[in-house]
């Protein structure tokens, strides 16, 4: 008997790793965009190698130079050139380094500000509950790229502030998935079993409920990057992100919108590194969610 | 049900509260002295400087001032643009047409589009449809709005020269403002019998574009959320029973599965108003189209405090409220909720 179950034991431990990748790699989406994630990363990081140009070098003989395909093309500029002069091949490749980080900052801020809270209201419920469970849905009633440009506005624009507005507009939905998690979790008998052995709050909060808590915030740190990567464009395309000359995707979207008649590849390349990045965290969220969440499993 | 409407509307009045705190502060928090930033560091004669600071009641305690505030707004005193010298309220509700006409096109292009896609995808699960559709769905609404506008403008208006590039109407029709929505007004019986119906058409291709841009993100949430409530609603004994009886496979789906399929979908349909905002912020700026979302842009970057106080007033305001509409009517329809 004691030996039957140790091997099923033995058996457990790394299937559950297994088992997870099994289910996610059976959904091909989520495989695309991790494939993307991996990608944009590894030129995010590796950026000044790969980059032909720095992305500030002025190209005065080179303006507005056409992608490779079109007929003004000129070697040595892949996508072209922007208004003046800069290559924009380059231009993407380093806006890769200020979109990832921008999303990782996001998500680490508004993790760090979101988790804190959330176990707070969670599991001492009552008066630290209700206020910040309101102050919660406050922020959610204002849609998110209004409550980002308020704060912009009070902070002033800037690629550290864009950071700051995007994490605000991102904490709540963070408070709101730990706490429904710790709700779930401090009830249940592991939790009990540490609190008559004496573990103190802090002990059981952040060693016995936040570890049963990852998986959903995993999901959402996901979804969290991509949200914050489209928000801190949208905000560099209003002029209050990121200020020139960064090489940041929306503010070299909004420079181009001027020449989008004379010179459209200044305008449709930045979009699509946009929307590929975006679409590659979205798709493996979904399906890290489908994948770690035991509900949907058949 | 009185006793929820109760609890409902009682809970509108702290997050009021918040919201009026919110925005009470957007014009106090600004780093440096609002005072020297609206004069100007020129401007900054001490006598002028007492008379403004007076004026603009930043000379009381800050309880005092709150209080001012709240009294004004209930009133519906907003202050005045400092650009237009205009007050905020009148500025935001001659804006505020426009953006409603486009948001209600914008909505009406999601939602005959999404539900459809939707049903087909789940219809034909796991088929060629079903994976284009979905992926198709992802990526609109993964889409940069403020990008697909771009992307939208040089295909229909630059290659194709289909429709307008900006504004709202084209300015060689001179139309009088009756109920503030262009497609309406433009058929009013004396626009019709001087022009014809070419005023109709031309706020209608100025239309399109931006209702396209602004409904993207919501057509692909509707069609998700209709594709996995279908699902769900397809694997009910009650459909095998109706595809039993020998009922015709249109009307199993039409009468029998989208009727009770449609519920969450109304749900995250009530809840768009939000992303609506959102939307109009930035599908405005780019087509120029003259709603709140254009002006609010527009006053940030000029720093007319005034009125992003009092548009993140008004719009958060509206947003709360209709919510709120939303969820009492859901629980008026579905008593589950209550």
């Amino acid at each position: 008997m004691e030996e039957a179950f140790e091997i099923h034991q033995n058996e457990v431990e790394p299937s559950i790793l297994k088992e997870f990748w099994s289910d996610f790699s059976k959904n091909r989406g989520a495989v695309a965009g991790l494939f993307i994630i991996i990608l944009f990363i590894l030129i995010a990081f590796f950026a000044p190698l790969i980059a032909p140009h720095a992305p500030s070098e002025l190209f005065g003989d080179a303006l507005r130079v056409g992608p490779a395909w079109s007929d003004n093309a000129k070697d040595g500029f892949f996508f072209g050139t922007d208004d003046v002069g800069r290559d924009i091949l380059s231009r993407l490749i380093y806006g890769a380094r200020v979109s990832m980080s921008v999303g990782f900052m996001v998500v680490f801020v508004a993790m760090l500000i979101g988790v804190n809270l959330g176990l707070v209201a969670g599991y001492f419920g009552g008066w630290s509950d209700r206020i910040i469970m309101r102050c919660t849905d406050i922020l959610m009633s204002l849609p998110s790229i209004l409550l980002a440009i308020v704060v912009v506005a009070i902070l002033g624009p800037g690629l550290q502030n864009t950071v700051l507005a995007v994490a605000v507009v991102a904490v709540p939905s963070f408070i709101r998935i730990v706490r429904a998690s710790v709700i779930a979790e401090k009830n249940k008998q592991y939790v009990m079993a540490s609190q008559t052995f004496g573990a103190g709050p802090f002990r059981i909060m952040y060693l016995e409920i936040l570890p049963n808590c990852l998986a959903p915030l995993i999901v959402q740190g996901t979804l969290g990057f991509s949200d914050g990567i489209l928000n801190a464009a949208a905000l560099g395309f209003l002029g209050l992100g990121a200020q020139p000359p960064t090489p940041e995707w929306g503010t070299m979207l909004s420079d181009a919108r001027a020449f989008i008649e004379s010179s459209p590849w200044m305008v449709t390349l930045p979009g699509l590194c946009i929307l590929f990045s975006v679409l590659g965290f979205n798709l493996f969220g979904d399906g890290l969610r489908d994948a770690l969440d035991p509900r949907l499993k058949k | 049900m009185i006793k929820f409407m109760a609890k409902r509307l009682l809970d509108l009045i702290p997050t009021l509260f918040g919201i009026s705190l919110l925005s009470f502060f957007v014009i106090r928090l600004i780093p440096g002295d609002p005072v020297l930033l609206l004069l100007g560091e020129r401007g900054a004669d001490p006598a002028v400087y007492a008379e403004m600071k007076k004026s603009m009641g930043l000379d009381l305690p800050i309880i005092e001032q709150y209080w001012h505030f709240l009294k004004d707004a209930f009133n519906g005193d907003l202050g005045n643009s400092i650009i237009s010298k205009r007050t905020v309220v009148s500025e935001f509700f001659d804006r505020f047409p426009a953006t409603f006409e486009l948001g209600i096109v914008a909505l009406f292009f999601a939602i005959t589009c999404g539900i459809p896609l939707g049903i087909v995808a789940a219809v034909k699960r796991n088929s060629f449809y079903d994976y284009f559709l979905m992926g198709g769905s992802l990526a609109g609404y993964s889409m940069p709005i403020f990008w697909w506008g771009l992307v939208l403008i040089l295909i229909f208006s630059v290659q194709l020269g289909l429709t307008p590039v900006a504004g709202r109407m084209s300015v060689m029709f001179d139309i009088d403002t009756v109920t503030g929505f262009m497609l309406i007004d433009t058929l009013m019986p004396e626009i019709i019998e001087e022009e014809g119906f070419r005023p109709f058409f031309s706020a209608l291709s100025h239309l399109i574009l931006p209702a396209i841009a602004m409904g993207t993100i919501p057509l692909a949430s509707i069609a998700r959320m209709t594709r996995s409530s279908m699902l769900e609603v397809l694997s009910e004994d009650y459909i095998r029973t109706a595809k039993a009886k020998g009922l015709s496979v249109g009307r199993v789906i039409a009468v029998h599965a989208l009727r009770n399929a449609m519920i969450p979908i109304i749900t995250i349909i009530g809840l768009m108003f939000g992303s609506i905002i959102t939307g109009a912020i930035l599908t405005e700026t780019i087509f120029s189209w003259p709603g709140i979302g254009k002006w609010f842009v527009a006053s940030v970057n000029a720093r007319d405090y005034p009125v992003i106080q009092g548009a993140v007033l008004f719009i958060a305001t509206m947003v709360v409220v209709i919510n709120m509409f939303v969820d009492l009517v859901y629980a008026f329809i579905n008593p589950k909720m209550r």
